[in-house]
């Protein structure tokens, strides 16, 4: 399996990384490179294993219903690029 | 030629918890922006979710009304995509196991009761706000509805027309309510509807190609919107056009949809299993304490309330519209006794007077006891109807018991047959012609000379009887 | 003072010979002196440092000191705490001053340890060599022309040259093992669940993990007392019973069942360290130790399983970097969607964007079940290998990396054969397994080289009591680089 530059141009638009021209082909190369790294596991047979997504078989714990977050809003849009009365700014979104 | 519409619902209930799925942040609607963003709903680096026990207890509850299969064991994933609303650039969903499947939900179309399928309920998070108002041509967000908890209630495709589809909405947006899980305001977008519509000759077994109708928040509108995309599909496939799949959005102002966005620049989601959160395992015993602090369903009180009190299965319908008025009708029934009275006036003169004061079931000044008191009055024929209105009337607006208005206001129904004799005797006397008429054949002057005597006896006099005793004495 | 362990420190704050403030400004003088070249730090902040120090000396005084109050400690630029920068080694998060503070460091101002400072490390966690830090590679204190490993750099180079006495690091794929071992310190990576990754900057969630460095295994133990235990905030951190992760140290190791793997010991493994691997293994069979022959069949497939999930997980948790609530936003752009690309281009450096970009590919339509499932699916054999391995031993030993440090540049221009290095770690973080580097040997060319020691889940004490037991029989970790 090998991509194209049209196969990483879309890799990197779901990424929301911009490419440009100049690195494409670095890009392209180096993914291919990876892929083949990862190409290795279709040579095993993994029939009927069942796969691991935890390294421990634990079941997920559960909070009671209870508000204990303050508001912070203040500490913590003190970091934010763009920020007016109480929102976060950014480039018109068109629906 | 003739078509058919096939419609399937998504429906996204917000779910009424104090705090957030997956943090100790307040759920409240209405707070001034991202006031009510925690750090996990900021998606700080370094943050982590942690599943609020609730969100599962209600998804439980659903699950058991539409008496779905609860997968015991069900996995939370990662749906990916960018927008501004979902700072964690991933909506945290269910994908392959949902915690509910497998479900259905009857509706009363006309007179025929039909089953639509569900075929899942998931539990999710909600997205923030992006709000467009001008602050200098950019988007101002507000995360305050990040991470509410969502149930996506996902039906099969069963429903063939806008009504149908109406009244799987309600039904469901019955249900969430009455199981007390939801609560149900559809302005503040607590219950919002996709659908799904596609539309195919008559007879044809294969789907057409749908286009998902998004964000309804109104029954209405979703009617509108059915109708409108589905008369746009037949036109453009009889044009010679084809439907491409697609997401469209309803402009309620226009009534028409528009298109979002086609499928080909449709989201790679790229689902996987959520690490940071492990598989939710649910025992039989927590399964079984739900069921047993659920409330009885809309539909086991519909069919007991034709059972039990004699009502019609159309009354019962209406009457288990919401768990306040099936309980008030319950109430009413039980302490007056006569349940097809109190399903009238449920239906009649406390719908219309709610109605025109723009109240709520839950808001009627008159309690059970009261108005049951009141029906009581008129099944042994101490009120008229008339009467019984006028005596509704002042006990909405007093709060006082039926009897005490009939008595401060002398409203008793005159059935004393003494008493409407000698009224009966004067009328006669003072209206000759009228009884010349009647004798003469002409059956309309009973009705004028009974009209007279109610109006000598202020309305009071029992209008069957002032009827009989005039037959009587005209005879 | 500078050479001391945390536990003489520890000795000498209790007995009053040195204060917390005399402390912290006899380490801040040699961080500044030595900083320059080695790069092991992103932050030092005196005033900081000072106020923590003073608070630690005020605590001794009102005598609620703890253990360890007054050390200092270097915290790996990952860990968020409230009022520092925590970049993770990023152009993205230069100029994020966290809100908050990370579990791991709210247990370390808890105990009343003193932060030095912010530790230098691979971008975001992702590398090997830490070259791939926005603010510079880190320098080998050993050999200033190697790299000092990766991502935990410069945890590692801190504490082997002296500029702290423990710090705290990550370890996702050998992140602590691997550094710890090119610098000639012990590091340890916990069984995944252990220490809470709240507050720690998640590269792949499943499989990342806080730790430590430290000179001794001793002093790991009671690091590992203060960073380890319950959070709830962290749904995947274990609850257990507090555990004291030293009581086992001075057991003696006779009858100790320890497994070699063959694979590790095959084709690749350099020669000079295959050779120190055996004589530390012929050390422990000295105290007692039986040697078994295991086999962990899967280890090849570590890789491309690794560098499928870590990337998969990876290409989510790292999409929240949108400069919309903080971080880098991109000071030109068209519109919203140019605005993120633009702002994650500039952001992020090349490593991670090739991370993100393989771990969207695998999880895209279509690919899923090639890529994702079937990772998971030869993650469960690896898991089952060590299942299988610990039937029969009771810790497994091997090296942490087939070479010493590779020299700076060596590799960097080309991701495979970075990541080919990471053959014997990575397989421990798949199965979420417990494992250690401890200072070992030199190399031929004078770099040290560490020991591997695997341990069963949970098994942290009894790694640690090996460890201890093989340091009190050699003084590799009491070596230091000259300055």
């Amino acid at each position: 399996m090998s991509l194209s530059h049209q196969d990483v141009a879309r890799i990197a638009r779901l990424s929301r990384i911009a490419v440009t021209d100049a690195e494409i082909d670095a890009v392209n190369r180096q993914l291919n490179s990876i892929l083949g790294l990862i190409e290795q596991m279709q040579a095993v047979n993994t029939d009927g294993i069942e796969p691991m997504a935890h390294p421990q078989d634990v079941s997920l714990r559960l909070r009671e219903d209870v508000v204990t977050e303050p508001n912070r809003r203040e500490a913590c849009q003190a970091v934010a690029p763009q920020v007016e009365k109480g929102l976060f700014l950014v480039p018109k979104v068109i629906e | 030629m003739k078509w058919e519409v096939v419609i399937g619902l998504e429906v996204h209930v917000q779910l009424n918890t104090v705090s957030k799925i997956f943090s100790g942040a307040s759920t409240a609607f209405g707070a001034e922006p991202n006031t009510q963003a925690s750090l996990v709903e900021l998606a700080l680096p370094g943050v982590l979710p942690v599943l609020n026990k609730a969100v599962v207890e209600k998804a439980i509850r659903l699950g058991l009304a539409l008496d779905a299969t609860i997968n015991q064991k069900n996995v939370f994933a990662r749906k990916n995509y960018f927008y501004p609303d979902l700072p964690k650039g991933y909506q945290i969903s269910q994908m392959e196991l949902p915690i509910v499947e497998h479900g259905k939900l009857n509706i009363l179309v006309g007179d025929e009761e039909k089953s639509i399928r569900v075929t899942r309920a998931h539990m999710e998070e909600d997205a923030g706000k992006s709000l467009h108002e001008d602050f200098h041509g950019m988007t101002g967000i507000d995360l305050n509805r990040a991470g509410t908890p969502l149930l996506e209630v996902v039906s099969e495709p069963d429903m063939r027309s806008a009504e149908e589809a109406v009244a799987y909405a309600k039904a469901l947006h019955t249900l969430v309510t009455w199981l007390g899980i939801c609560d149900g305001n559809m302005q503040e977008g607590s219950f919002r509807v996709d659908a799904n519509v596609s539309v195919r000759p008559f007879g044809q077994a294969e789907f057409g190609t749908r286009r998902e109708v998004k964000n309804l928040n109104s029954f209405r509108f979703l009617e509108q919107a059915i109708k409108y995309e589905t008369q746009w599909q037949i036109e453009t496939i009889e044009d010679g056009g084809k439907v491409q799949q697609a997401t469209v959005l309803f402009d309620p102002d226009s009534g028409e949809t528009r298109m979002m966005r086609s499928k080909e620049d449709a989201h790679d989601y790229r689902y996987f299993p959520d690490p940071d959160l492990l598989p939710v395992r649910i025992s039989d015993e927590q399964i079984a304490r739900v069921r047993s602090e659920m409330p009885e369903l809309p539909a086991q009180m519909k069919a007991r309330f034709v059972d039990a009190f004699g009502v019609t299965p159309y009354d019962a319908a209406v009457l288990t519209g919401s768990r306040a008025l099936a309980t008030y009708f319950e109430a009413v029934a039980t302490a007056s006794g006569q349940g097809k009275l109190a399903a009238n006036w449920l239906g009649g003169d406390v719908a219309a007077r709610l109605n025109r004061e723009g109240k709520d079931i839950a808001e009627l000044p008159i309690d059970a006891e009261r108005l049951s008191g009141l029906l009581v009055r008129i099944a042994d024929g101490t009120l008229s109807n008339k009467l019984a209105k006028q005596v509704f009337d002042a006990m909405w607006d007093s709060g006082l018991s039926a009897d005490v208005i009939i008595e401060r206001d002398g409203l008793k129904q005159v059935s004393d047959v003494g008493a409407i004799e000698k009224m009966v005797e004067e009328v006669l006397a003072a209206n000759p012609k009228a009884v010349e008429e009647f004798r003469a054949g002409k059956e309309k002057a009973l009705n004028a000379l009974a009209g007279q005597v109610m109006k000598a006896s202020k309305g009071k006099a029992n209008p069957a009887q002032v009827q009989e005793i005039l037959k009587q004495k005209l005879a | 003072m500078i050479h001391a362990t945390l536990k003489q420190l520890s000795q000498q704050l209790a007995d009053k010979q040195v204060s917390a403030v005399e402390l912290a400004t006899e380490y801040l003088q040699r961080i500044d002196a030595l900083n320059p070249q080695l790069n092991a730090f992103i932050t030092v902040d005196r005033d900081k440092t000072l106020l923590e120090a003073a608070a630690a000396d005020a605590r001794r005084a009102a005598g609620s000191a703890g253990l360890l109050t007054g050390a200092p400690i270097a915290h790996k630029d990952i860990f968020c705490q409230q009022g520092w920068k925590t970049s993770c080694g990023s152009k993205m998060l230069d100029n994020f001053i966290s809100p908050y503070d990370a579990h791991v460091i709210e247990q370390c101002q808890a105990a009343g340890l003193v932060t030095l400072g912010r530790a230098n490390m691979d971008e975001f966690a992702m590398g090997s060599s830490n070259e791939n830090s926005y603010y510079g590679a880190v320098k080998n204190p050993w050999d200033l022309a190697a790299i000092p490993g990766g991502s935990s750099g410069g945890s590692a180079a801190a504490v082997a040259a002296r500029l702290a006495p423990v710090a705290t690091a990550t370890d996702t794929g050998g992140s602590i093992r691997q550094p710890a071992s090119h610098c000639g310190v012990t590091g340890i990576k916990p069984t995944y669940g252990v220490v809470s990754r709240f507050g720690m900057v998640a590269y792949a969630s499943s499989l990342d993990q806080g730790g430590v460095m430290a000179q001794t295994a001793e002093d790991c133990a009671l690091m590992l007392n203060v960073i380890a235990g319950f959070d709830e905030r962290d749904s995947t951190s274990l609850e257990r019973a507090k555990e004291d992760y030293s009581r086992e140290l001075s057991q003696p190791l006779a009858g100790l069942r320890v497994g070699l793997p063959r694979e590790y010991f095959a084709d690749g493994l350099a020669a000079d360290v295959g050779r120190i691997i055996d004589n530390a293994v012929s050390e422990l069979k000295k105290l007692g130790a039986e040697v078994v022959d295991i086999s962990l069949p899967n280890t090849q497939l570590s890789i491309p399983a690794y560098y499928v999930i870590a990337p998969a997980e990876a290409s989510a948790n790292l999409s929240r970097f949108d400069g919309v609530r903080y971080g880098h936003r991109a000071s030109e752009y068209k519109d919203l969607v140019d605005m993120y690309e633009k702002s994650r281009a500039e952001g992020f450096g090349s490593e991670v964007k090739r991370r993100i970009m393989v771990g969207t590919y695998v999880l895209s339509h279509g690919y899923y079940d090639a890529y994702y499932i079937k990772a998971q699916k030869i993650r469960r054999l690896i898991a089952d290998d060590f299942k299988a391995a610990f039937a029969g031993c009771d810790v497994i030993l091997g090296p942490v990396a087939p070479t010493a440090a590779f020299n700076l540049g060596e590799k960097s221009g080309d991701p495979v054969q970075m990541y080919l290095s990471d053959i014997y770690t990575l397989s421990v973080n798949l199965a979420g397994l417990p494992a250690m580097s401890v200072p070992a040997g030199f190399s031929d060319n004078g770099r040290p080289v560490g020991l591997q020691i695997i341990g069963n889940y949970f098994s942290e004490a009894k790694m640690l009591n090996v460890a201890h037991q093989f340091q009190q029989v050699t003084d590799w970790h009491s070596k230091a680089p000259a300055l």
